[in-house]
């Protein structure tokens, strides 16, 4: 190895370029091999491996616990668990689909702002962003109580028992989810419009297109980039959530989250819990593959 | 863009009041005097001073408590930013000014991007089973502090190493390629050129690897020690037993805390842009 070559202005060889460029990337890297890629298959290993007696891991292999996943437990077939992994792509897909809704009205709002203040409009949805989630969570709880407006006037209205909160339950996890990944739709979309062409909206409108025309074939397609990143950002993490479910719905409306840490908690039982990581997993895969196809050239960070 | 539909304009307003909504009832809820149910006894500071005063606490266990906590919580993002960013910074640097090849950068790439779409409760779950078994050779992966550490650095990395990749890209390479054409050798080149016009990126990374840690609780949840207590943990389990206007007074200033910090690091990062 005795070529020479330059690089970046250097005057090296292969051989010396390398190593100095495995010493850079070693630790990081033997850093994630050790503490995520081994951890991960040891995930997977212990999916297919049986629950002891006493909630040890028994290192035979076995499909039990994807069956179980698929609903073939003791007594026989029950949707339970398909039921929540279901229900959890179903929240994640409708958080989404509500937090686009109120997303486009805010980003056309903040890029309609005179530049300087526009800055302040954005940290205005950054801080809700990065406040802790446990904590904006129970502040939902506190605000769906019996005793504040909001279920006063659910009662009122006779969509609530008078006197009681208005979570746990779905809606409760609806309102959660949403007001947590709203940000995540809003500021990817943002980048969106602020660029988008406005010459082509007014055009539209010159032509007399209706309303709905001008969002579906002038508005929608400039900012399909933002918006394929938000769903992504909003779509993936909310399948797997678990603080929100759990505060807000409580046994009632289970997410594949709280499924998995129960596996960890009462039931002790891993190489469920681990069997139940694989499915949602695989649904993060799923759901990353679409966003590829969709949104080949969008910038993640 | 200059005429907007009043409905537009009113809707987003909306959406951010419900954005602030809920940190508003906690801040209202604690300056309560009523220390249970909703009902509004009058003003008071008095929750606040017993954050910082266990004698003036109804609950001083409570207090000592939620100060270890803080301390942990610290301890815990101070620590595990310091490794990430270094971590981080030297992958960012290996990554883009390093010849790979083709199949080391796609391995590389998914490398990076693994942490960063996997739902956190997955990583917790991974680490949770890897350190029941490496336990056996080592006590440091007790469940606890060093494996909370272990943990949140692990998500850190590459969140340091994309930004601070981006800003290497942004730089481009002239300024290696002047340092060097001026026989300046590796090690001169790295502490006075690439480390400098660096520094925006690495500290616009380490803020958010810090930021992630102290926003994190699923991670926290499941390698938490007895001992070792973060401050969303306490709050977390106070909700499962009562909420009291202590914590609504904890939540208050974490919140203002991270006001504080955004609004700084966006003035950082607005300098350096």
């Amino acid at each position: 190895m005795n070529r020479v070559l330059v690089w970046y202005g250097e005057l090296t060889t292969p051989g010396a370029l390398s190593r100095r460029g495995l010493l850079f990337l070693l630790p990081a890297a033997l850093w994630l091999m050790a503490f995520l890629v081994l951890p991960s298959l040891a995930l997977v290993a212990v999916a297919f491996a049986e629950r002891g007696t006493y909630g040890e891991i028994v290192w035979t292999f076995s499909l039990e616990n994807l069956k179980r996943l698929l609903g073939y437990g003791l007594f026989g077939w029950s949707p339970d668990n398909l039921l929540i992994l279901g229900r959890s792509v179903w929240v994640a897909f409708v958080t989404s689909l509500i937090a686009a809704l109120l997303a486009y009205p805010l980003a056309f709002f903040i890029a309609s702002r005179p530049p300087r203040t526009r800055y302040l409009w954005l940290t205005l949805v950054i801080i809700p962003f990065w406040t802790n989630l446990v904590i904006r969570t129970y502040a939902w709880q506190l605000l769906l109580s019996p005793e504040l407006p909001f279920a006063r006037v659910a009662a009122a209205l006779g969509l609530a028992e008078p006197g009681t909160a208005l979570y746990p339950g779905s809606f409760a996890v609806y309102v959660g989810m949403v007001s947590a990944f709203l940000p995540f739709m809003v500021l990817p979309l943002y980048s969106s419009v602020e660029r988008i062409d406005s010459s082509l909206i007014e055009a539209a409108k010159d032509l007399y297109a209706s309303r709905a025309r001008v969002f579906f074939q002038a508005i929608l397609p400039q900012t399909l980039p933002g918006l394929t990143v938000g769903i992504i950002l909003t779509f993936i993490p909310a399948m797997g959530m678990f603080v929100i479910p759990d505060l807000l719905g409580g046994a009632k409306y289970l997410l594949v989250g709280n499924l998995i840490q129960q596996q960890f908690g009462a039931s002790r039982d891993w190489p469920f819990a681990a069997a139940i990581s694989l499915g949602l997993m695989a649904l993060t895969l799923v759901a990353l593959r679409v966003y590829r196809r969709s949104g080949k050239d969008v910038d993640l960070v | 863009m200059s005429r907007l539909h009043p409905a537009v304009g009113v809707t987003a307003v909306l959406t951010l009041g419900f954005l602030y909504l809920p940190m508003l009832a906690v801040a209202i809820f604690s300056l309560n005097q009523t220390r249970y149910g909703m009902s509004w006894g009058g003003f008071t500071w008095k929750w606040y001073q017993s954050l910082f005063n266990p004698a003036l606490s109804p609950d001083p266990k409570l207090t000592e408590t939620i100060q270890a906590a803080f301390v942990t919580t610290m301890v815990l993002a101070v620590v595990s930013t310091v490794i990430a960013t270094v971590l981080g910074t030297l992958l960012a640097i290996a990554l883009e000014r390093y010849p790979w090849t083709r199949r080391a950068r796609v391995f590389l790439d998914n490398l990076l991007y693994l942490p960063v779409v996997t739902p956190d409760i997955i990583l917790a779950a991974a680490l949770v089973v890897a350190f029941s078994v490496l336990r056996q050779v080592s006590s440091l992966f007790e469940l606890g502090l060093p494996a909370m550490i272990i943990g949140h650095v692990t998500f850190q990395i590459a969140f340091v190493a994309l930004v601070v990749q981006s800003r290497l890209k942004s730089l481009g390479a002239d300024l290696d390629e002047a340092a060097r054409d001026l026989y300046a050798s590796y090690g001169y080149f790295v502490r006075r050129v690439l480390l400098p016009l660096l520094a925006p990126g690495i500290v616009a990374g380490a803020m958010l690897a810090f930021t992630l840690s102290l926003d994190d609780f699923v991670i926290s949840f499941f390698t938490a020690g007895p001992d070792s207590q973060t401050l969303p943990l306490i709050i977390y389990g106070s909700v499962r037993r009562g909420v009291t206007p202590q914590i609504h007074a904890l939540s208050t200033l974490i919140f203002l805390a991270t006001v504080i910090l955004v609004l700084l690091s966006e003035r950082l990062t607005r300098r350096s842009a």
